[in-house]
């Protein structure tokens, strides 16, 4: 049983550095295999080859790496606290949360003496400020309403609400913000520079860290709080840090990448599906690797040539489906 | 030998800042090798007493003492190791088969990652051998019945290796074969593995046969604890259970229904078929007395009645209904 899930490992590592490889060689301008290596190698190559991959494709790669990862474990966190199958940082509102927080640096950055545009760790703070505040929210309503359908009606109001407040302070701010407002909602990996991929990183390896560190005690919370409680975990606190990494994770992304649909939903689901179990020792790592080559490939369709797709809709595409199907086994 | 005993303990719920208090200064004792049956009508605080042990609720007032050691100054680790306890609520967790279920109880011993040592392992093992599901340890956990999913729960209970055992209902939406299995596993574990198990449940019969103690929850009465035939004796459960519609009977342990009963009929002969003679009798609303007019002789394998022979209770309701209307006229 375990040398098959050191086969499944070893097939999507080899998976995940495949995607990443197609995904610097597919774009507008199509990069031969030879020329990536060589510009990855360091060795001279064509000018335009290395601009383009080095500064371009590389940290977007990259990014749909972190961001497929960081998505995929919040969404399994969050299930698993919610013990809720549909729980996700974008269903529940917890997106919705960062997109405030960002809102409110691109566009009240107007009204403030100093500039917060461009200040990678204003919005990435700011997105997870609010995104760790909505997720509090959403926890304490989960308490009083326990079925699933409720707390995502729930979940859908809060982004209505956030996406309210959005517009209110749309309508105060000047158009150069709200284009850059706009442009940040459709969910781009390409957004991320390298600048902001130094922020990024730090913030996404700390939440996927404290995952790591709470990999025994999300299997107790499966048991519901009770039986976890009985078995010595200490449940505040390990509730706690969920918020706190999950807060880290879905704020941290979707502060550079903007909103990215249903990846957090869909990805613990297949990754269930696949590796047959529900211990979160060998989930978290699947969860990793399936989440980064979802969003992988989601990157490559959005490259067709001549136009640019946003991201979020590819996501939805494949998300979307999961969520009926999940709703429907249910019945 | 542990002892689990609680002084000056008031149990119940806070809400708003007001305490709701469902029992108050409960001195209990709870000792190793026994199988303790929790018993008390419906709001008597049965499971808040249970969850205020666990430590999944905190008591109004008093203290929990294991040994020596005060039971709510103990860390949720420490707490884990003195008490497991078996709840109401169903588990389900997709892809987890028994084995994985069983060893969520060495969660208090193993390491951060959750990995197994050999020991615990073996812990496992020897749990499943307890409940007899040893065979089926690579079954899906949804794919079992209610009753072998409640012996899995015992299991990981067992697992947890502590010297207190809860159980919380435990034979509750079980079909009687179960019902009575899972009583006599209970049982057998008390007296061989030297813990203290204590459990709640509302089958008066079969707790009066298996518990070598009985705490009897009355609902603002306080708690009795005595052995069962001794709180029988002592008429504690017709006080506890009192009602207009029914009663405890003594003669059986089970509750009986109180008919309005308002013929009078003597029944002698063969002894179990005069029980159920007099069960169909009282269904009709007769009651057995000595000396009546109307005699019922019981033989093994007939009712002799009036002078006349009859084959089967149906008749000989109907007989005793005619003699009956005829006498009264």
């Amino acid at each position: 049983m375990h040398s098959k899930n050191h086969l499944l490992f070893f097939a999507f590592s080899l998976l995940v550095v495949f995607l990443f490889l197609a995904d610097l060689a597919w774009g507008s301008v199509a990069i031969p295999a030879k020329d990536i290596f060589s510009v990855l190698c360091g060795q001279q190559s064509s000018s335009i080859y290395t601009e383009i991959i080095v500064n371009f494709r590389l940290p977007k790669a990259i990014t749909a790496i972190l961001a497929g990862a960081s998505l995929s474990v919040a969404g399994l966190m969050m299930q698993t606290l919610f013990r809720n199958p549909l729980a996700d940082p974008y269903i529940l509102g917890v997106s919705s949360g960062a997109s405030l927080g960002t809102a409110l640096v691109v566009m009240a950055s107007g009204f403030l003496p100093f500039s917060f545009v461009g200040n990678g760790w204003a919005l990435i703070i700011s997105a997870i400020v609010g995104a760790a505040l909505v997720l509090l929210i959403v926890l304490f309503v989960s308490f009083r309403v326990n079925d699933i359908v409720s707390l995502l009606i729930v979940g859908i109001m809060f982004g209505t609400i956030a996406a309210a407040l959005v517009s209110i302070i749309q309508n105060f701010s000047n158009p150069d913000a709200i284009k850059l407002f706009l442009m940040w909602t459709f969910g781009s990996l390409s957004a991320v520079t390298w600048n902001y991929l130094q922020i990024l990183l730090p913030v996404v390896l700390v939440g996927i860290g404290i995952a790591f560190f709470l990999q025994k005690r999300l299997d107790g919370l499966l048991l519901g709080e009770n039986y976890a409680r009985g078995l010595g975990i200490p449940i505040s606190q390990t509730r706690s840090l969920i918020i706190l990494a999950t807060g880290l994770l879905a704020g941290g992304i979707t502060a550079f990448t903007g909103p990215i649909a249903f990846v957090g939903v869909a990805v613990p689901h297949i990754a269930r599906g696949i590796f047959q179990t529900s211990s979160h020792k060998i989930l978290l790592p699947a969860c990793m690797l399936v989440g980064a080559a979802l969003l992988m490939i989601c990157d490559i369709i959005t490259q067709i040539p001549d136009y640019t797709l946003p991201v979020n809709t590819i996501s939805a595409l494949f998300g979307a489906p999961v969520i009926i199907w999940i709703i429907l086994r249910r019945k | 030998m542990s002892v689990l005993s609680t002084q000056h303990l008031s149990i119940g719920y806070r809400r708003k800042g007001t305490a709701n208090v469902i029992q108050h200064d409960l001195n209990l004792k709870l000792e190793s090798g026994k199988l303790v049956g929790l018993i008390g009508p419906n709001g008597s605080g049965k499971t808040t007493l249970l969850r205020t042990i666990a430590g999944l609720l905190k008591p109004i007032d008093g203290n929990i003492l294991i040994d020596d050691k005060e039971f709510l100054l103990l860390s949720q680790r420490e707490k884990a190791l003195n008490v497991s306890f078996v709840l109401t609520e169903k588990v389900d967790i997709p892809n987890a088969d028994v084995f994985d279920m069983v060893s969520f109880g060495r969660f208090p011993y193993n390491n951060w990652r959750g990995n197994l040592s050999k020991q615990d392992r073996t812990k496992v093992f020897q749990a499943l051998q307890m409940v007899r599901m040893e065979k089926m340890m690579h079954r899906y956990i949804n794919e079992l019945s209610d009753g072998e999913r409640q012996r899995v729960m015992i299991a990981k209970a067992l697992a947890q290796d502590t010297p207190i055992i809860l159980l919380d209902e435990p034979t509750a939406h079980l079909d009687v074969p179960n019902r009575v299995g899972i009583m006599l596993l209970l049982h057998k574990l008390a007296h061989t593995t030297g813990k203290m198990i204590l459990l709640s449940t509302h089958e008066l019969d079969l707790a009066l046969q298996a518990a070598d103690l009985i705490w009897l929850m009355s609902e603002n009465g306080g708690i009795e604890c005595g052995v069962p035939e001794d709180l029988v004796f002592s008429g504690s459960f017709n006080r506890t259970f009192a009602s207009d519609y029914y009663f405890f009977n003594e003669a059986n342990g089970n509750f009986s229904l109180n008919y309005p009963l308002t013929g009078k009929v003597s029944v002698s002969g063969n002894k179990m078929r005069v029980y159920w003679t007099l069960r169909a009798l009282a269904r009709a609303g007769y009651e057995a007395v000595e000396n009546a007019p109307l005699k019922i002789e019981v033989t093994d394998s007939a009712w002799i009645l009036n002078q006349k022979e009859i084959f089967s209770v149906a008749e000989m309701l109907d007989e005793l209904n005619n003699l009956n209307g005829n006498t009264s006229l």
